[in-house]
């Protein structure tokens, strides 16, 4: 009846994570019980859960992304705990079983629920408002796409309590993930929440690709897009050709452990090394598809704050295309030890070097655009600059790492783990925060406290430095990642530095929480009534904060690059009202929600072998699509009476 | 400002007053042109009417006859100013479908390059 499930899948005794699993359980209670009493449920619903509005959607990427964050920093600080304790002939406080689970959890986390979510939400915020557009091109579709990935989310986190996580890295390898060796569920919840969250990713990519090509204001020709709107397109075209293939290679791992197939098996004809290669051949492009949108971030910062127009913007674009198409010819890089020849490891180690040519030409570009700027140092800015010290640091020893005699040294050390968190904490990281703390103002109307906002950045930018120098040195003396125990004792002082480093990075994301607090405490002081609260050069900041719901009242015109800053050059004056036209905006709907709550069941229910639910979930979810694409009822029309009421109370709060 | 009408014109696929971009009579030809090659396929296959150790390279070249009927009949993949994007966007994907299944069997093949003969 109920598969594998059991209650010896509950571990009572590992006390850890059940008090861990307690206190979420706990605060999500309180949080349900606060909703409840206050009678918020109809709000929440109406105006959130079932949205299908870019913006509403893109903060609630951008939410998830931070909760992730949380989640994923206390597996961090674990795994360096225990490093930092568990020395000679102390043993630690984790046992290997459960920290092979954390460090598995822990990368999964990071890239697939946190920075995804938070790239993926500054781009479905800022892309149709800098596009000059009411709705992405599949707005349904994108409402689908965010709660896939929530289900993904949820299902990862089921694992704490119920069952276990995958005890072999965020990779997962065969033949170590094979049914053989790991029998339990642990693979089995990575695989399904990964793969439910990535068919959302994939449509996203769908949706934004067809979003940028097909859908943009009068007069916003190709060269004329922000170049933030580039990137994402350049991300999204990476989704759609990559993502299939990390679908298709976990399917085939499905496969493997579902129905006895030999795909990666180590007998029967399987080729382990096969999966390691589709494997990077999705996972190097996701490297760019991460980094790009933060890439166009800090374009957009360094324009906007130093007061001029971007530095050769036409070299910024053609290096981002540049490296969507170089990102896919660089892949082996990944595994030059697995035992390819020279052949081989020589042409992916030149093409992973070719590939630090574009993005070098876009830190001058950034550099250039600062130089004789009049900068205003605020928040964003301060992650910009971190941004590019850090991140040229990183981007030097991925070019040693792309040397293959180097590699072979250096594969698996700390160097390693410490070049890739340098680029994704100095790239990813700061970009998106860089982002949340620009857009911010224009998603909520009231500017974040920027006092609390540098102190996180200090602390991020120190904490960073602490934590992973010290790794790169580790490396060098030969320390490998993932141990549960440290055999060397020469190692233990700066394990405990980078212990220090990860405890000055906690101090940064509670920076952050009390930035959030406060400028919400003081939010009346912070209103944002221009719309354009750092002086601006494009389109979304020619909206009102928070913008209404269709965006444009009229939909602009656009003549130059740097719309927005070209307007206001020119100082057009108030302009009469013009005659406005009914607008049609897609109606909100469940579907996505509906569906994401049958796929957590249905990948629950798969995982732990329970096919009589995994039929009805795949049924119902059948019906739920089938109900959204027979009904007639999905657009709403805005009448210009509406739009001219909301316009005119704009005005009237406008500063004059 | 012939750029700008042409972005004016340039909105969600499917939506709005397009010309149909296709006939019964190109749908019938498409249907039929498709069939057409799928029964081809197996009747090299089945006989000797090609040269027998030719047929995998018959089966290929009706394979991409079969995906160019599809692409102009069904997904009216046309040469027109309008269909830049789907060109670009097509090419794309060849080029990155070429470069992961060429890298693969490259790299796959090369795995035991370091291996000294096994001696049986």
């Amino acid at each position: 009846m109920l598969g594998r499930l059991t209650w010896a899948a509950i571990p009572f005794d590992q006390p850890l994570p059940l008090y861990a699993m307690g206190v979420v359980l706990l605060v999500i209670l309180a949080v349900l019980a606060i909703v409840t009493v206050r009678g918020w449920w109809p709000y929440l619903w109406r105006e959130w859960l079932t949205s299908v509005d870019h913006k509403r959607i893109g903060v609630m990427y951008v939410a998830l992304g931070l909760v992730m964050l949380l989640r994923g920093y206390s597996d961090a600080i674990m795994m360096r705990s225990q490093q930092a304790i568990a020395v000679g002939s102390a043993q630690g406080y984790l046992p290997p079983d459960h920290y092979d689970q954390i460090f598995s959890a822990h990368g999964t986390i990071m890239i697939f629920l946190v920075a995804m979510p938070l790239v993926i939400g500054l781009m479905n915020f800022a892309v149709p408002l800098q596009l000059g557009v009411r709705d992405v091109a599949f707005p349904v579709m994108n409402s689908i796409s965010f709660w896939l990935t929530a289900a993904g989310a949820l299902l990862i986190n089921v694992s704490l309590v119920i069952g276990n996580f995958a005890r072999t890295g965020w990779m997962a390898y065969p033949p170590l993930s094979e049914l053989a060796f790991s029998p339990d569920v642990g693979v089995d919840y990575y695989l399904w929440s990964l793969q439910i969250s990535g068919v959302g990713t994939l449509m996203t990519g769908i949706n934004f690709v067809t979003t940028i090509l097909k859908l943009r204001c009068p007069g916003m020709t190709y060269m004329r897009m922000p170049v933030f709107c580039w990137t994402a397109l350049a991300a999204s075209m990476l989704i759609v050709a990559a993502f299939p293939v990390l679908t298709a290679t976990f399917a085939m791992l499905l496969l493997d452990r579902y129905l006895g197939m030999h795909f990666f098996t180590n007998d029967a004809g399987g080729n382990q090394m096969m999966y390691v290669n589709l494997f990077w051949a999705w996972g190097h492009p996701e490297v760019y598809i991460l980094i790009l949108p933060c890439f166009g971030v800090f374009s957009e910062v360094a324009a906007t704050f130093s007061g001029k127009g971007l530095f050769s913007y036409r070299s910024m674009v053609w290096a981002t295309l540049g490296i969507c198409v170089l990102s896919f010819m660089v892949w082996l890089h990944h595994f030059f030890t697995m035992g390819a020849g020279a052949n081989v490891n020589a042409f992916f180690g030149i093409m992973s070097a070719i590939i630090a040519v574009p993005t070098g030409a876009k830190v001058f570009n950034w550099l250039f655009t600062l130089f004789r700027g009049r900068i205003v140092f605020r928040t964003p800015v301060l992650f910009l600059i971190g941004f590019m010290v850090t991140f040229v640091i990183g981007g030097l020893t991925g070019v040693l790492l792309a040397v293959p005699p180097v590699d072979f040294v250096l594969h698996n050390s700390t160097f390693l783990v410490a070049h890739f968190h340098n680029v994704i904490i100095g790239g990813v990281v700061f970009g998106a925060l860089a982002g949340y703390n620009y857009w911010f103002p224009k998603a909520f109307g009231f500017t974040l406290h920027d006092g609390w906002g540098k102190a996180s950045f200090w602390c991020w930018l120190i904490g960073f430095y602490l934590a992973f120098m010290p790794l790169y040195v580790l490396g060098l003396m030969g320390m490998t990642r993932r141990l549960e125990h440290i055999p060397d004792a020469s190692w233990q002082p700066l394990l405990l530095v980078a212990e220090v480093g990860a405890l000055v990075i906690f101090l940064g994301i509670l920076c952050q929480i009390i930035q959030l607090y406060a400028s919400i405490r003081t939010r009346a002081a912070r209103r944002d009534l221009t719309g354009d609260p750092w002086n601006g050069r494009t389109l979304e900041w020619s909206t009102p904060s928070p913008p209404p719901a269709y965006n444009f009242a009229v939909l602009p015109r656009v003549e130059t690059i740097d719309a927005f800053a070209e307007i206001k050059r020119r100082g057009v004056a108030a302009a009469p009202e013009p005659a406005y036209e009914p607008i049609e905006m897609p109606r909100n709907s469940p579907t996505g929600f509906i569906l994401s709550f049958f796929a957590v069941v249905l990948g629950f229910a798969a995982i732990w072998h329970i096919w009589w639910i995994v039929i009805l979930c795949a049924l119902a979810m059948a019906v739920t699509v089938m109900a959204f694409g027979w009904s007639d009822f999905r657009h709403h029309e805005i009448s210009p009476g509406e739009i001219a009421r909301l316009e005119r109370a704009r005005l009237a709060g406008l500063p004059s | 400002m012939d750029g700008d009408n042409r972005v004016v014109d340039d909105r969600t696929p499917g939506v709005e007053e397009y010309e149909p971009t296709a006939s019964y009579l190109s749908y019938t030809a498409g249907l039929g042109l498709a069939i057409l090659t799928t029964i081809v396929s197996f009747v090299v296959s089945q006989t000797n009417l090609l040269w027998p150790p030719g047929i995998p390279v018959g089966l290929v070249v009706l394979a991409f006859a079969k995906i160019g009927v599809h692409l102009v009949f069904f997904l009216h993949l046309g040469s027109g100013p309008d269909h830049t994007n789907n060109i670009v966007a097509l090419a794309f994907g060849v080029l990155i479908v070429f470069l992961v299944i060429a890298g693969s069997i490259w790299i796959i093949a090369n795995l035991n390059a370091n291996m000294i003969d096994m001696i049986h």
